[in-house]
């Protein structure tokens, strides 16, 4: 059988994440795809994503602001999210929970605030 | 849910051999394998109902690693168990929070609720879990001074807010009914939400929308940005909306943003403490206190996975122990439920 060639056309796999503290502090990370975003966070430790309940949309403590430029490509909450961010705190346009953003090569390059209190 | 001081004459005494401190599912769970070896369990938990994370953060969500219940969600897991648990006829004390514990001079143990409730036991089983769950505090400078004289998470008197300015802020069924209860007594009343869209019952959104239709509510859609106020007398609120700020003036504010746990009074009774979990042995899940032990998410060992069947199986082990305690004279026989018709005849199937 010949060795699939399949792999050679996906796109790389690894986007980079960069999230930004309130105080402006910086820190760009190279995530694997499938994971959330609220698991590529804590992974690598990044402070100020508590994700208390897991990841299951039940808390709103993985609260997060996508950068402007990113929206359209994390797109909105869906209504149990929508919920959710009721028990969140100054809670924007840019709102969302990271444990339901799906990482895809997309978002290779996508930038998020943490916000500077998860409740 | 804080303690409404009891006067001492009225308050019930409990004997009994084991009180359970938390109702979640692990918790429940020990009622049935101490009830297989003939201990009597009373049940304690501040909520107001049964099921611990399960029924009250995530009562509809589907569970998938329960052996042998491929998917059961939250809510059905914890009918289940209370189904399971009936035949031992425990007595669940709900509404209550344990505030107290201590050893008694003849080697019991004595605890306080905070309803005055006390529990003299011979065996203490801590399934608290991650603590009690208490009312989120919006991360506003300064909340904690008002809390309590014009901040409040519930409401236990409603002529408390008679000729208030009240703001209630929060979307779910809470804030809707502390709005429609108080809006009669109060002076004013502010409903304030993020959004113009409410989890609460339809019904209660329908009145609210009716009371503000007539100005007897105001509803603002938008956010507390800061909050004033003189000693523990909030005055005014900065409400952060669409079109700017607005500043109102509060004699009470009322913030809905549902529960978190926090370890809670379990911090208080003396116990060895590991990062606000109560480390343990394996063989008997015993605390650093002969006769008290802790099982499910609120103990720690090697190992430790904050799973629920991990809990079921701490009980069933913590249950041989406890044994030696409350029965010393009894010596216990290793039994299956399927076989044994003494186990059976426990459980009401034989
Ligand atoms: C969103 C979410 C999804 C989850 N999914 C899974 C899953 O798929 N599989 C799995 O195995 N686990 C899952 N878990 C974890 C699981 O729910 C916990 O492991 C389990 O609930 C622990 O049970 P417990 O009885 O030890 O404690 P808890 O369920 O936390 O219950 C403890 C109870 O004790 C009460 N209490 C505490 N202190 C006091 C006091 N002083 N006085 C009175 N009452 C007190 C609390 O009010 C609470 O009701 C999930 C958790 C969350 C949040």
């Amino acid at each position: 059988m010949p060795a699939p060639l399949i792999w050679k056309a996906l796109p790389r796999a690894m986007p980079k994440i960069t999230f930004i503290q309130p105080d402006g502090s910086q820190q760009a990370v190279d995530s694997d795809v499938g994971i959330t975003l609220m698991e590529a966070a804590k992974i690598h430790d990044v402070p100020g994503i508590d994700a208390e309940c897991g990841g299951a949309c039940a808390c709103a403590t993985c609260h997060v602001y996508v950068d402007e430029p990113w929206q359209d490509k994390t797109g909105t909450p869906n209504p149990m999210e929508e919920d959710m961010l009721d028990f969140a705190f100054d809670v924007r346009d840019s709102s969302r929970l990271s444990c339901q953003i799906k990482l895809t090569p997309e978002l290779d390059g996508l930038v998020v605030h943490v916000p500077a209190k998860q409740f | 849910m804080s303690s409404e001081a009891s006067p001492a004459a009225a308050a019930a005494l409990i004997e009994t051999d084991a009180v359970i401190i938390g109702a979640g599912p692990v918790g429940l769970f020990a009622v049935f394998e101490l009830g297989l070896v003939d201990i009597k369990a009373h049940i304690i938990d501040i909520l107001d109902k049964p099921g611990g994370q399960c029924a009250e953060l995530y009562p509809e969500k589907p569970i998938y690693d329960i052996p042998a219940l491929p998917t059961v969600t939250g809510q059905e897991l914890t009918d289940r168990l209370l189904e399971q648990i009936k035949p031992f006829g425990a007595e669940l004390h709900l509404n209550e929070r344990v505030d107290a514990l201590k050893r008694l001079p003849d080697g019991r143990f004595s605890l306080i609720t905070d309803a005055g409730t006390e529990f003299i036991t011979k065996v203490v089983v801590i399934a608290a879990g991650g603590g009690s769950f208490t009312p989120k505090r919006p991360p506003l400078p300064g909340i904690e001074n008002f809390e309590g004289h014009s901040v409040f998470y519930s409401v236990r008197r409603i002529e408390a807010m008679r000729d208030k300015k009240v703001l209630i802020v929060g979307g779910g069924d809470s804030a809707l009914d502390w709005t429609l209860a108080l809006q009669p007594v109060a002076k004013s009343v502010t409903l304030l939400h993020r959004r113009d869209d409410f989890r609460a019952a339809p019904h209660s959104v329908e009145k609210m929308r009716q009371l503000v239709e007539t100005g007897d509510v105001r509803l603002m859609i938008g956010q507390v940005s800061s909050i004033e106020g003189e000693g523990n007398q909030l005055t005014a609120a900065t409400i952060k909306g669409k079109d700017g700020e607005e500043r109102i003036d509060v004699d009470a504010m009322l913030p809905f943003f549902g529960l978190t746990m926090k370890l809670g009074p379990v911090a208080d009774w003396g116990l060895h403490l590991t990062e606000n979990l109560i480390p343990v042995d394996t063989e008997k899940f015993e605390t650093s206190e002969q006769g008290i032990f802790a099982v499910g998410d609120i103990n720690t060992y090697p190992g430790k996975l904050k799973l629920i069947l991990s809990g079921f199986h701490e009980v069933a082990l913590m249950a041989q122990q406890a044994h030696k305690y409350v029965h010393p004279e009894k010596k216990l026989l290793f039994q299956y439920t399927t076989s044994s018709s003494n186990l059976q005849k426990k459980l009401g199937v034989s």
